[in-house]
């Protein structure tokens, strides 16, 4: 067991040194000077040749990664060339958004669509099952960002329940803080709860075909405790994975939301450093959303122990 | 159409036995499949609009889509305008006709060649046991950065917004999950008696891939080309709503709402109505793919 979170924990390093290496090399397999694209069609050939050095292109790939990577696991991501302040400052004043955002609506999403994906199994075939199934097709389509104007028209502009645009930090008190996230995380919540509450019912539907959930009930255990304890439980390794995958969803949706909604985050930072073309903020970003990938699902795999006892390594 | 699988042709001489009861009609095989899932039917017919739409573009739409006219600027919807203008005076009705081409080509590009050479990858990892592990690394490297993170950095880094540009970057980004899908196929087929078999008869390896390998992947795979061709649409129009795809002088759903964005709470119809199109469009992907998968794979249709 011990010696299996050690080796579980192991093999994310050829990973995370995989994404390091694979965005780095970006820069060096794309077509053209880099140099010359991020620095605009108007740029003067000494600003050309600056923001050469800057991003070290001038050095050899081996050595430039050396440095850099070093670099990024002491927490060091170099400097931005629009700003010109260390990318690690401009991160860190951007992480409480988006993280509050993530969290929130990974909560909404968790809540709301195991039981629906529960009710849909149960009543296997019937117009509440066809309901929610007709909203998980819908999830998948409607794209991120015109279900927040949608939401946003209707809940904030119509009914003026809760604020349009902004964030408002923890530190101002969990109320409006939680308030200004609503929208966002609803928004983002859609399509997660449609991928989460499919796999549920699916593997609902068959698990309670299986002959321990007909001794249950023969036994007389109450249809709640059957959906609930019985069958849940067993159902439970598939949802914790499909949850774990669509972090990647949750991340590509708070890139656009928080440009919907004004969120000062790291989607913000990153769209905005598209215009700039502030290349290394936008590594920077892309390198820690990937880490937080890797590691909660390496936490997601180190669970599957927790929730089923059966697996053992 | 002779292709109809044996079992169901054993079931319609079951059922035709009893003369009180008659035969089924007899139907080809496509307009079976289509009156059983309808959601192919559904998916299908939308998509072939909008097809339709990009086509015909230039004769559909009543004026030019990058026609600037500072004179009407943000109009609602009236008579002349259909969908109302943008904040240059441009007619939005036109420009959301136009916009299909985009999304559709950017769609089908992706799908057609992600699948091209994620197959490849997968075939690859699949057969060379040596560089199952590698290539398998690799690939979960590269699944573990968001999609849209990838394309963004890949379109910072090339010149200019151009669809070529923008269906690279999102292949690129999407070229791991049909590697992964395609290597999963070989294995489970890779080990039944009949490749045994076929290798014991002395088939060459290119052989078995061909004959035996690809016609059971085929069908997966369609599958999975329409669930990306959906996600590309959607990765297109967020690219070009953030400014990271396709200049305005291409008229993409995305980059008609992200000239609407600073207006959408007193001008919605902007956002509205390219959001509709694209949200159309990628649900008629979605059906044409569900009905699809319950097509070649029955069992999954009961379940999922």
């Amino acid at each position: 067991m011990g010696s299996y979170i050690f080796r579980r924990i192991l093999a994310t390093i050829p990973v995370v040194l995989f994404v390091m290496l694979f965005v780095f090399s970006l820069l060096y397999i794309t077509p053209g000077d880099p140099a010359a694209i991020l620095a605009g069609d108007q740029a003067t050939q000494a600003e050309i040749e600056a923001i050469r050095i800057d991003l070290g292109l001038d050095r050899s790939f081996p050595v430039r990664f050396v440095e850099w990577s070093s670099g990024v696991l002491r927490g060091d991501f170099g400097v931005s060339i629009f700003t010109r302040l260390p990318v690690s400052t401009m991160i860190q004043q951007r992480v409480e958004p988006t993280l509050s955002l993530m969290v929130v609506t990974m909560v909404i999403a968790i809540t709301i669509a195991v039981p629906l994906g529960v009710l849909a199994a149960w009543k296997h075939g019937s117009l509440i099952d066809r309901a929610i199934m007709l909203f998980a097709v819908l999830g998948f389509s409607v794209p991120v960002f015109v279900i927040g104007y949608v939401l946003a028209w209707t809940f904030a502009l119509q009914l003026g329940w809760l604020p349009v645009q902004g964030y408002t930090p923890f530190s101002e008190g969990p109320w409006p803080w939680l308030r200004s996230l609503l929208l966002p995380s609803f928004t983002l919540a859609t399509f997660y709860i449609a991928i989460i509450a499919r796999i549920t019912r699916a593997t609902m539907l068959e698990i309670l075909q299986q002959d321990y959930i007909r001794t249950a009930r023969g036994k007389g255990a109450s249809e709640q405790a059957v959906l609930f304890v019985h069958a849940l439980r067993n159902a439970s390794v598939p949802i914790v994975t499909v949850i774990g995958i669509g972090i990647t969803l949750v991340i590509s949706g708070a890139v656009v939301i928080e440009s919907v909604f004004a969120l000062p985050g790291l989607g913000r930072l990153i769209v905005d450093s598209i215009l700039r073309r502030d290349y290394p903020v936008i590594q920077a970003v892309i390198l820690i959303f990937s880490f937080v990938y890797v590691i909660i699902n390496l936490l997601i795999d180190l669970s599957y122990t927790v929730i089923d006892p059966r697996i053992r390594y | 159409m002779t292709s109809a699988p044996p079992e169901q042709e054993s079931y319609v001489v079951a059922r035709a036995m009893p003369a009180i009861i008659s035969a089924p009609p007899k139907r080809n095989a496509m307009m079976r499949t289509l009156r059983r899932h309808p959601t192919m039917w559904l998916g299908g017919t939308l998509l072939a609009l909008v097809a339709i739409m990009a086509i015909f573009a230039p004769i559909i739409s009543t004026s030019d889509p990058s026609a600037m006219n500072p004179a009407v600027r943000v109009q609602p919807p009236s008579a002349e305008a259909w969908f109302g203008t943008d904040m240059l005076g441009r007619d939005i009705f036109a420009r959301s006709v136009y916009g299909a081409r985009v999304s559709l080509i950017v769609g089908i590009g992706v799908a057609l060649f992600a699948t091209i050479v994620g197959m490849i990858i997968g075939l690859t990892a699949g057969f060379v046991r040596w560089a199952d592990g590698i290539i398998m690394r690799i690939m979960d490297g590269m699944m573990s950065i968001p999609a849209i993170l990838l394309a963004i950095a890949l379109m910072t880094l090339m010149r200019g917004g151009s669809v070529m540009n923008v269906i690279l970057a999102i292949t690129i980004a999407e070229i791991p999950r049909v590697a992964r899908l395609t290597r999963s196929a070989v294995l489970s087929v890779r080990e039944l008696t009949y490749v045994e078999a076929a290798v014991a008869c002395g088939t060459s390896k290119l052989g078995i891939i061909r004959l035996h390998i690809l016609p059971n992947t085929v069908a997966p795979i369609t599958v999975q080309a329409t669930y990306i061709c959906a996600s590309a649409m959607i990765t297109e129009a967020i690219l070009s709503f953030i400014g990271a795809g396709l200049p305005t002088s291409i008229p993409s759903w995305g980059n008609i709402m992200a000239e609407g964005r600073a207006l959408w709470q007193v001008k919605p119809n902007i956002v509205f109505f390219p959001a509709i199109f694209l949200s159309v469009t990628v649900l008629a992907v979605n059906l044409l793919g569900d009905g699809l998968r319950d097509a070649v794979d029955p069992r999954l249709a009961k379940r999922v």
